[in-house]
């Protein structure tokens, strides 16, 4: 064990640059560069509203009456999830070259890929703060936490993003599913809609199993709202994280010796 | 003297696969249906290979003969179907050149994205940053993208942050046939230079006269199990005597 965590201590530099090199590729003979990752939230935002809110009159919810933050809160979340899973599903296959060639801990890549994805959503962050300038949402002192919520959903990515990448060495089909199946999550999972218009108890329970669904809400109360989640919602969103993060190192841990076979 | 590199019994075994199983719908059925069938192919049987500290050791051997794999073993790159490998103390792999470069970054950046795949501190790749552009010859080109670069250039980048901290075990897969005669002559000074520093080289290559150059002792390999080892010359000998 003690082994281990040197052995990632030791590699940290491997992760910072990989993580580096990916944020430079990204923005690679981009005039605006990394403003991209403010701008792409802030334009996508402007379409959703228009199209969700001034066409279809879609509401933000009771406590969120302003439907662009309501989207944007959500919507940042969302966006993390999908990129960092979605990266570290291909990372495997992705490195392939390397991991033939050097010996390097594994879990590096799809660690990497949502580290990668977290930079881009601490930059995209500015994106919710400018909508809090423009639109004069009340500042409350519990936005001051709102590490929390993304802790807990990067807890989720990672454990979520090592399932993916040892299913994708195996079975390429994985990678084609996956981004319909982000689809579907993505219209899941209450971001454009409020959870509260709905009053079928069996859809709203099945909806909460969804732990991104808890994930958007610690963020909303925290950021916008100005409460402070109770022990509940905590601990939903903690275990709901490490569950997904314990099945993903065993199984990759299981499997990563393979790896090399299949790719 | 204690050993470097310890292989005992080891045996890597492939399956290859007659037709790729890639998708669950076809590994599914194939399941069902018990058609999953592979053709076993053993790379390596059997073999052990112990390696003193500062010992220059070679194999050699045909294609196919299971040198490469055998390399592979010991970097921790492949896992042994059976047997272990163990080594002791830093080791530095040099399987291809280059092999961690990104094609999209300069070359000053991809150094130190190399050195921390070989698992160096930014700290000490700075510090010997002059010490590569100078060994590689690149001075002019260290803000260039490394897919405009040619291969011997490539080579000699990787060639240059593989060898710059004296790592306790150095391993060598032909590399040393790449480049113009200047640059393998340079190579070898500095394998030369590491090994009277006290590191244990491991090299494959197909230039009998280089093995014979620079190591001590040596493997022959023949469709994965040992068919001589031990000195220099009388495996040297017998293998050249093999290839007439």
């Amino acid at each position: 064990m003690k082994e281990r965590i040197q052995t990632m201590f030791r590699y940290r530099f491997l992760l910072q640059d990989l993580t580096m090199r990916d944020l430079r590729v990204k923005y690679r003979r981009s005039v605006l560069g990394m403003l991209w990752s403010i701008l792409n939230p802030l334009l996508m935002m402007v379409v959703i509203t228009t199209v969700f809110q001034h066409v279809l009159k879609v509401a933000g919810s009771k406590e969120i009456t302003d439907f662009a933050i309501f989207y944007l809160t959500g919507s940042l979340i969302y966006n993390f999830i999908s990129e960092s899973t979605g990266g570290a599903l291909n990372s495997i296959v992705q490195y392939s070259s390397l991991i033939k060639k050097v010996y390097i801990p594994k879990y590096i890549f799809p660690l990497e890929k949502c580290m990668f994805a977290f930079v881009n959503l601490l930059f995209s962050l500015i994106a919710l703060v400018i909508m809090f300038i423009i639109r004069q949402t009340p500042i409350h002192w519990t936005i001051v936490l709102f590490p929390i919520p993304l802790l807990y959903a990067f807890i989720f990515s990672v454990g979520l993003g090592l399932i993916l990448a040892t299913l994708n060495v195996f079975f390429r089909d994985v990678g084609h599913l996956y981004s319909v199946w982000l689809t579907a999550w993505m219209y899941a999972t209450p971001i454009i809609y409020d959870i509260g218009n709905f009053s079928n108890p069996a859809l709203i329970f099945v909806m909460k199993l969804n732990p991104l669904y808890h994930y958007i809400t610690y963020f909303r109360e925290v950021a916008v709202i100005g409460r402070v989640p109770g022990l509940e919602a905590n601990l939903i969103c903690l275990l709901s994280g490490l569950v997904f993060l314990v099945i993903g190192l065993l199984l990759f841990k299981k499997f990563q010796d393979r790896f090399i076979l299949y790719i | 003297m204690a050993n470097a590199i310890e292989v005992s019994n080891v045996t890597m075994r492939f399956n290859m696969s007659k037709e790729r199983v890639d998708s669950i719908k076809e590994f599914l059925i194939k399941k069902v249906k018990r058609q999953l069938r592979f053709e076993e192919f053993l790379a390596l049987k059997d073999v052990s290979l112990n390696v003193e500290q500062g010992d220059v050791y070679g194999l050699v051997g045909l294609n196919g003969s299971g040198k490469s794999t055998l390399l592979k073993v010991i970097s921790g790159i492949l896992k042994p179907t059976k047997g272990t490998a163990k080594t002791y103390g830093t080791i530095s792999p040099l399987i291809e050149l280059g092999a961690g470069f990104d094609m999209d970054l300069t070359a000053r950046e991809n150094i130190f994205l190399n050195g921390s795949v070989l698992g160096y501190s930014h700290a000490q790749m700075r510090e010997k940053f002059d010490e590569i552009v100078e060994f590689s010859e690149l001075q002019d080109f260290i803000d260039v993208a490394v897919k405009n670069f040619s291969s011997g250039m490539v080579a000699r980048l990787g060639f240059a942050i593989a060898t710059i901290t004296k790592p306790d075990i150095l391993i060598v897969d032909e590399i040393l046939s790449v480049g113009d005669f200047l640059f393998q002559q340079k190579c070898e000074a500095r394998i030369q230079d590491l090994m009277s520093g006290g590191t244990t080289v491991l090299m494959v290559s197909h230039s009998i006269e280089q093995i014979e150059r620079l190591c001590r002792h040596v493997m022959w390999l023949d469709h994965g199990t040992i068919r001589m080892a031990g000195e220099m010359e009388p495996v040297c000998e017998a293998y050249k005597a093999f290839r007439k």
